[in-house]
């Protein structure tokens, strides 16, 4: 097969939605997070934190469903801690970032140890099976590609629509979008920018764990240690590449995605003469090498990153 | 509520504030020792028995606060002018290649200057990897957040790459480790037949010297009123990126010798597993020291009592000695919560 032909192959487009999903979640978290002014490099944690309640809560007994919901509020929760340092506090919101990190992930860690002292090979759950839609799925190379996946693929596609419309159409996703230019002005119409800052992490942490429930429940099907593997952090460059625009960060995710797809199946052509260190460096060159291309023109949320203190400027 | 600025207390009620937060992280992780079953009495003690219980302990704890003092020096100092290096890990790592590229044979000179040329070697390998982001920085404007985190992952990478490729051991049997570096390239021991070795003492120094520099030249002065604030010190005529690249440069020296120091001081060769993190571990001990370099002396030495105590502790008491983990990102947040209040007060209306 030749590196051209890979492109054309059902089968590498099925590989790239795939790879491409717990990134548009993490993505959409972190994009809800910084156009409400707050950065959160708590992502790497939170995806750690979401992977293993998700996976926990069906090995202990729940439904699939269960475990997603429990992962998101896993991941909501620690959202709240990294809120109620960042937002009413307005401590540095990289070194919290960075502590809730820390915090989820060794938390993660000691509870798997904790419930699951004396297991060498992690256990693994019955995960999301492919759900193809009818009629749809049939589309030659598409059908495959887009609607023979899991549920939770599509709940990751659901996600970009659902927080595009609440972000441009609706009076909240106004109020969030104006807590990340302009907190005062959302102070002015009597909203409350704490309230809007706290909810709009929480729920864009809840959605980052998500992503990482993803990895343990449909594209895997158990729970290992540093399985997210940078997951997080790519998914800030993402926000970055996609101007912080939902339509534009979903492109970025799934041309990514193609490229992790197509690095895979270029390692396996390149036969072995290649180091293999080299392609799985490149998503996070690439990952580098798209802030670079983006940055000079990169609008950030004015707010971004700056704490509101009521009556301040 | 709102926050309303206090003035500075005494030096001695400063210092309640990390004791504070020490004690909330105590009181967080006993709650946890707790749902795993075992008194936080007695696991408490089986941490500090395990951390400074006996010569072996306290040596213990120093041998794994070296890199930690390297690596918290390097993030005090760049997070003093505002330079968010999250890339210690990777810098560490450059200066451990580094000390094994230049140890290994490829320089034949006698030990009292071969070591210093090493050392100077593996500080110009953290330095260029720092000067990369600090550049996208300052030329790009892109955040250097994100490319010092994902430069982590791209130098573990590398790293094995030249493990398995030619950094390989000959003699390592198929394991992917390098060759041991020469014996004029080893840091000598500061007691016989124990770990301890000369990379503390280098450590402590160098925590003395990034504190003369930080507080008593010029350069010191113009990092901190970048981190203040980049524009006030632009108009009084600093060169503001110049500053961050000499800031750049001096962090990303001292996390190599980190790196430097495990090679040449404890393990004499390179592995994937050479640092268990402790270039992220670094933020919390820098943190923990307020970015005072004298500070991130004793919070390094703190820091790695937690982690050589947990060690001990859960080799007999059945919790899982990630509990250190948790600790120490506990007391990360607590500290800058506390050192909020230590400046504010809170007035609810």
């Amino acid at each position: 097969m030749d590196a051209i032909d890979i492109l054309f192959t059902a089968s590498f487009w099925v590989a790239a939605i795939r790879i491409a999903s717990p990134l548009i979640f993490a993505t959409m978290g972190e994009l809800v997070c910084e156009r409400a002014g707050v950065l959160n490099l708590g992502i790497e944690g939170i995806m750690t934190a979401g992977a293993f309640a998700g996976w926990f809560t069906v090995y202990a007994g729940g439904d699939l469903w269960s475990g997603v919901l429990v992962a998101a509020l896993a991941g909501s929760m620690f959202g709240l801690l990294h809120a109620l340092l960042t937002v009413p506090l307005g401590l540095s919101q990289h070194v919290v970032g960075i502590g809730i990190t820390l915090l989820a992930t060794s938390l993660t860690y000691f509870t798997y140890r904790l419930a699951l002292p004396e297991v060498t090979s992690p256990p693994k759950i019955a995960p999301f099976e492919p759900f193809p839609i009818p009629g749809l799925s049939g589309i030659p190379v598409l059908g495959e590609a887009l609607f023979s996946q899991t549920p939770l693929t599509y709940l990751a596609f659901s996600s970009v629509a659902l927080v595009a419309w609440v972000l441009y159409r609706t009076p909240l996703g106004l109020a969030v979008r104006a807590a990340g230019e302009s907190p005062a002005a959302v102070e002015a119409q009597g909203i409350s920018v704490t309230a809007i800052r706290v909810g709009a992490v929480m729920a864009g942490s809840a959605l980052m764990a998500v992503g990482g429930a993803f990895l343990t429940m449909s594209a895997f099907n158990s729970f290992f240690f540093q399985m997210i593997n940078g997951r997080g952090w790519i998914a800030i460059a993402l926000v970055v590449f996609g101007s912080w625009r939902p339509g534009k960060a979903l492109l970025g995710a799934i041309l990514f995605a193609a490229f992790d797809a197509y690095q895979i199946r270029l390692q396996q052509l390149s036969g072995g003469v290649v180091p293999y260190q080299l392609f799985l460096m490149m998503p996070y060159v690439l990952s580098i090498l798209a802030l670079v291309l983006v940055a000079r023109r990169a609008t950030y949320p004015k707010a971004l990153m700056i704490p509101y203190q009521k009556g301040e400027r | 509520m709102r926050l309303e600025p206090k003035p500075a207390p005494p030096l001695v009620l400063l210092l309640l504030y990390p004791a504070a937060a020490v004690a909330a992280t105590l009181v967080i992780s006993a709650i946890l020792v707790l749902a795993a079953g075992a008194s936080p009495f007695s696991v408490f003690y089986l941490v500090g028995k395990g951390a400074a219980g006996s010569q072996f302990a306290v040596l213990e704890t120093l041998t794994r606060a070296t890199p930690l003092i390297f690596t918290g020096l390097a993030v005090a100092v760049a997070f003093r002018a505002k330079l968010w290096n999250i890339g210690a890990e990777a810098q560490l790592y450059g200066g451990a290649v580094m000390t094994v590229l230049l140890g290994t044979g490829a320089l034949a000179l006698p030990a009292p200057f071969l070591l210093p040329v090493i050392a100077v070697g593996a500080m110009a390998a953290g330095a260029a990897l720092l000067l990369g982001p600090a550049l996208l920085k300052t030329r790009f404007g892109v955040d250097e957040v994100v490319t010092t985190l994902l430069l982590n992952f791209i130098m573990l990478l590398f790293v094995s790459m030249l493990l398995e490729g030619p950094l390989k051991d000959p003699m390592g049997l198929g394991w992917p480790q390098s060759p041991r570096v020469a014996a004029e390239a080893q840091l000598p021991r500061l007691v016989a037949g124990k770990r301890l070795h000369f990379g503390f003492v280098l450590a402590v120094l160098s925590a003395v010297a990034v504190w003369v520099v930080m507080a008593r030249t010029v350069l010191g002065y113009q990092m901190r009123a970048v981190g203040h604030n980049p524009a006030a010190a632009g108009f009084a005529g600093i060169a503001v990126d110049g500053v961050l690249m000499k800031t750049a440069l001096l962090s990303g020296g001292l996390a190599a010798l980190a790196g430097f120091s495990e090679v040449a001081g404890l393990k004499g060769n390179l592995t994937l597993d050479l640092s268990p993190g402790f270039g992220y571990s670094g933020i919390v001990v820098a943190m923990l020291a307020m970015l005072n370099p004298l500070g991130v002396v004793a919070a390094a030495i703190f820091v790695a009592g937690i982690f050589v105590g947990a060690d001990a502790m859960s080799r007999t008491a059945r919790v899982p000695s990630y509990i250190a983990d948790v600790m120490v990102a506990t007391a990360l947040l607590t500290m800058v919560a506390a050192i909020l209040f230590s400046r504010f007060r809170v007035r609810w209306r």
